[in-house]
């Protein structure tokens, strides 16, 4: 077997390892991705308000 | 000392700091993860027990611990909020509790993917898989108990106290699998002796727990950050960084 595929067959146990990282790597995306998410609308929402305040 | 100390609790100070702190925390977590991500999936040689199934040690170890001590944070901080009534310690402690239910999440999930291989289940009700599950309904928990009660003080102070009863918890996960007899095996890094480990595998285990915990306090501090921006929507400050569109 060439080095990508035996890597990627990771001995046999492909089917156990590569959905533990997959899964951990989809989680810790999240939590990164949807507070920044959050405080951009938050920012977005404060800045429609003050605006209309100043007015 | 003192006052230096409180000055931090201080929700515009508090932004700021952590404003400064995350670009930190966040590319050395990142760097981490790369060389740990490497130094697990290439560079340790397989188990020679396991062959490349070990290798769901590295994020689940990680995951696991970071699930303890993500609650640790939460009850000190809720402890704090209780004791010094600071806004910003209630924010942090909040802001945990997501964050350690998804530690616990993988931790029980990338367990369960090591489990079948190697005892032949996903899932067994022993002593150190049930004591991670409470932890994870002492999170869903204390999510639940916030999402329930309007006002922000009494919501800090009813979950401060809920973390701090579920501290009995931390130590019976982490002695469980001492006290009792359980299919998870015992620990193979402790505080004293050494590590019944090939220093080979050690060291990317110990390199992605330092980017766990850079990737914790990074997260924590973007959604410390957005939380003070909410509660401080009518200050001052807030209105100028807003319309300035400063960060």
């Amino acid at each position: 077997m060439s080095g990508l595929s035996a890597f990627l067959n990771m001995g046999g146990y492909a089917r156990f390892v590569w959905p533990a990282y997959g899964l951990s790597l989809l989680v810790l995306m999240a939590n990164v991705v949807i507070p920044m998410w959050r405080e951009r609308a938050l920012r977005r929402r404060l800045r429609r308000r003050y605006e209309r305040e100043q007015v | 000392m003192f006052e230096s100390l409180t000055k931090y609790a201080s929700p515009q100070i508090a932004y700021g700091l952590a404003g400064r702190l995350i670009p930190w925390f966040g590319w050395t977590a990142a760097l981490l993860f790369i060389a740990g991500l490497y130094g697990g999936l290439v560079y340790a040689p397989p188990d020679y027990q396991q062959g490349d199934g070990f290798r769901i040690i590295y994020v689940h170890v990680p995951a696991a611990w970071l699930s303890l001590f993500t609650y640790m944070v939460m009850a000190s901080a809720g402890a704090a909020g209780l004791i010094w009534k600071t806004k910003v310690s209630d924010a942090v402690a909040r802001n945990c509790a997501p964050l350690g239910a998804a530690f616990t999440f993988l931790a029980l999930c990338t367990g369960s993917l090591w489990g079948k291989p190697m005892w032949g289940t996903y899932w067994v009700w022993d002593a150190r898989l049930t004591s991670e599950l409470i932890l994870l309904f002492l999170y869903l928990g204390y999510m639940a108990l916030q999402s329930a009660i309007e006002e922000r003080r009494t919501a800090a102070r009813a979950g401060a106290v809920l973390a701090l009863v579920g501290v009995v918890n931390i130590p019976i996960i982490h002695y469980s699998v001492i006290w009792w007899n359980t299919l998870h095996q015992g620990p193979t890094i402790t505080l004293t002796g050494a590590p019944t480990m090939a220093t080979s595998m050690l060291i990317p285990l110990l390199i992605m727990t330092l980017a766990y915990m850079c990737y914790f306090a990074a997260v924590l501090l973007v959604r410390v950050r957005g939380e003070i921006l909410q509660q401080e929507r009518n200050s001052h400050w807030v209105r100028q960084l807003i319309l300035e569109g400063g960060n």
